[in-house]
């Protein structure tokens, strides 16, 4: 940056508080009141995020203290039996969140590359105004579409499949029993779906601090734009498309609605292999059955939710982490 | 950052203006072939992402369109919608749900009930409005605290994380911590006004999180000014930044309000339930929503649910499309003045 430059943006200079402090000390009284408004405000956001956290867990608490460790390591959820063990639920999550994010990724990055490297500058505008439409249509819609005009003929599809590995050692668990259209794989795709906005809009983000220089370089060493991608961008951004799988990830454990009308409802789901069966999911589970539970079922409901959040907490911040790490680095690069 | 002063839209190979055909041909062999194969995988990942999207608006717009209608927008919601005597009609059941047995020897025709969600638009419009007033202001004001008064403090920056933190909690979440804290811990029951705080706390991060970015393109040459004439920081933000910062802090609001009018997780447990527009027209009383009502009909099934559900996806996604489009035009305009 040279000497003349004017900053325009960051934190404002020294200055202008300065000036205002030179001024008159007419105006300090609204100026107080208008602050600690602000103040206010900004600890609110902290308040509600304590509140949800507390309200939360101290209602599940009493499945926590009365189940301990076999409330999240056991299978067994028999409401009826007062049995709770979410690990199956967890499982479910688990499977439809890494079928989500498998499908994703390579999805999401071979369209970031295309808007960011490829495409010319029209086509540019139109791959963000068809991922913002994708963004913004709502998770019920997803689900409609699924349940009215999907689940049939995935039905079946699926016990065509299902038939025709019935012999073979492997796929037979993963790919068998295929009653009908929804399942694990059902619900997986969705996911997919309805996260390849968010990992492709990061993506770009991170693809586009990659030195324009570094880029050229490569480029005038004689390499083709494939060979520029990998050399060159990939690396680069490598941390940053972490942060945004990630963040991906997060969106889908927590994502409710399409999943809990796609998953299949098994009241009871074990850990199993097989995607094209029916399974349940922690938020699938809350949907369902909170609304009409009482007493330890209720707070084992509620669990659930406490430990979906402390989860995606998790992965939210790791995430940004990696993200601003990397940020920081090539901001530094650059 | 001071390295080019090229508009990053022109290629190197356009700069230098090097005729296409030269471009193609010192490229040859296997390695052309991949980098042909390599541009056509990237172009596909683009096209398999829209088949879903027009796979969904195509089946949403034909099959609603069929159902929409001033009075359908406006009508009661039929409390016979899910009666199964009511499957007698085989031609209209699998026209819109293919998986509903019927059985044409069925209970004998009664009066066909006439499709109608006026309470789910009406519900929609007060909970989205009501939570709408609820996070923006709270979240604008913060952004102004983040941006204007705590800048890079302490206090600020862990404001800012948190504010991070929250945009990732799942939304059924927001509903819990509503449905645990004000439906059972406080006693208020389900309402209209609950289902809003769930959705306000979904939005407030987002916006927040918007807002302040629209504040931080406002260059401080304006705030350098203003301060030069004797303002203080709180007439410079109303007078100053606020208008200047305006149409980007319009465009990020109506997103996350565009984002709650969609969500269904956080209404499940607060809203309670509504079939007439007089019952829906209530801030304290119980209400439904769209997107609550969609998912209403297809889990609770019944002969003219499919069909309503279709006619009630359309308006939604109308409503959601239409708010997101301006969003983006406003914020288009903005951003390139």
């Amino acid at each position: 940056m040279t000497v003349v430059d004017l900053p325009t943006n960051g934190p404002a200079p020294a200055s202008a508080e300065m000036a205002s402090a030179l001024a008159s000390s007419k105006g300090a009284g609204p100026d107080k009141a208008f602050r600690g408004l602000a103040v206010a405000a900004g600890v609110t956001v902290l308040v509600i995020l304590a509140l949800i956290t507390y309200s939360t867990t101290s209602s599940a608490w009493p499945a926590f203290t009365k189940y301990g460790a076999g409330y999240f390591f056991s299978t067994d959820w028999r409401p009826n039996q007062q049995h709770f063990g979410i690990l199956g639920f967890a499982w479910g999550t688990a499977v439809i969140s890494f079928i989500g994010v498998l499908l994703a990724v390579p999805t999401s990055i071979g369209i970031a590359l295309f808007a960011t490297e490829v495409a010319p500058r029209r086509l540019r505008r139109s791959i963000t105004t068809v991922m913002d439409l994708l963004a913004a249509v709502p998770s019920v819609v997803f689900g409609l579409v699924g349940v009215l005009v999907l689940r049939v003929p995935l039905g079946k599809l699926f016990r065509s499949i299902g038939d025709s590995v019935h012999g073979v050692p492997v796929l037979r668990d993963v790919l068998g029993q295929g009653s009908s259209g929804t399942s694990l794989l059902t619900a997986g795709i969705v996911l997919a779906i309805m996260i390849t906005p968010i990992i492709t809009s990061v993506s770009r983000e991170v693809f586009n601090t990659v030195p324009r220089n570094d880029k050229e370089g490569a480029l005038a060493l004689g390499a083709t734009r494939s060979e520029m991608i990998t050399g060159v961008v990939i690396p680069h951004s490598l941390g940053g498309l972490t942060g945004a799988v990630m963040l991906g990830l997060g969106r889908a454990m927590g994502e409710t609605i399409a999943v809990t009308l796609l998953i299949g409802a098994s009241s009871s789901p074990r850990i199993t292999a097989n995607i094209l069966g029916p399974s349940d999911a922690m938020p699938a589970a809350i949907a369902r059955n909170l609304s009409e539970a009482s007493g330890d079922f209720r707070a084992a409901l509620i669990g659930l939710g406490v430990t979906l959040f402390v989860i995606t907490m998790v992965i939210n911040v790791g995430s940004r982490r990696l993200v601003a790490v990397v940020d920081r680095r090539m901001k530094g690069a650059a | 950052m001071t390295a080019t002063t090229v508009p990053p839209t022109t290629s190197v190979a356009d700069r230098l203006k090097v005729p296409s055909d030269v471009r193609v041909s010192t490229i040859k062999g296997a390695r052309f072939a991949r980098n042909r194969i390599a541009t056509g995988a990237m172009a596909a990942a683009f096209v398999l992402a829209m088949l879903p999207l027009l796979f969904v608006m195509g089946n949403v717009l034909i099959k609603g369109g069929d159902v929409i209608s001033p009075k359908f927008l406006t009508r009661d919601i039929p409390t016979t919608a899910a009666a199964t005597e009511l499957k007698n009609d085989c031609a209209t059941v699998s026209k819109y749900d293919p998986t509903a047995s019927c059985k044409t020897s069925a209970a004998p025709k009664i009066a066909e009930p006439k499709p109608g969600i006026g309470p789910a638009v009406v519900g929609t419009l007060i909970t989205t409005l009501l939570s709408a007033a609820l996070a923006i202001p709270l979240g604008l004001l913060a952004a102004i605290y983040l941006n204007e008064y705590g800048k890079r403090n302490r206090l600020a920056n862990f404001i800012r994380f948190m504010t991070d933190v929250m945009t990732g909690v799942p939304s059924i979440v927001m509903g819990i911590f509503i449905y645990t804290l004000w439906v059972l811990q406080f006693g208020q029951g389900r309402s209209a006004l609950a289902a809003s705080l769930a959705l306000a706390c979904l939005m407030l991060p987002i916006v927040v999180r918007s807002s302040e970015e629209m504040l931080r393109l406002v260059p401080n040459a304006l705030r350098e000014g203003s301060a030069a004439l004797g303002s203080r920081t709180w007439k410079t933000t109303l007078r100053v930044v606020l208008p200047t910062a305006l149409p980007g802090l319009v465009s990020g609001s109506m997103l996350a309000v565009a984002r709650a009018a969609g969500e269904t997780a956080p209404v499940l447990f607060t809203i309670g339930a509504a079939n007439t527009v007089a019952a829906a027209t209530t801030v304290t009383g119980q209400s439904t929503t769209l997107s609550f009502q969609i998912y209403n009909l297809i889990t609770n099934g019944g002969k003219i649910s499919p069909q309503m559900a279709w006619g009630a996806a359309l308006t939604l996604i109308v409503l959601v499309m239409v708010l997101t489009t301006i969003a983006r035009t406003v914020s288009a305009r903005f951003t390139m003045r």
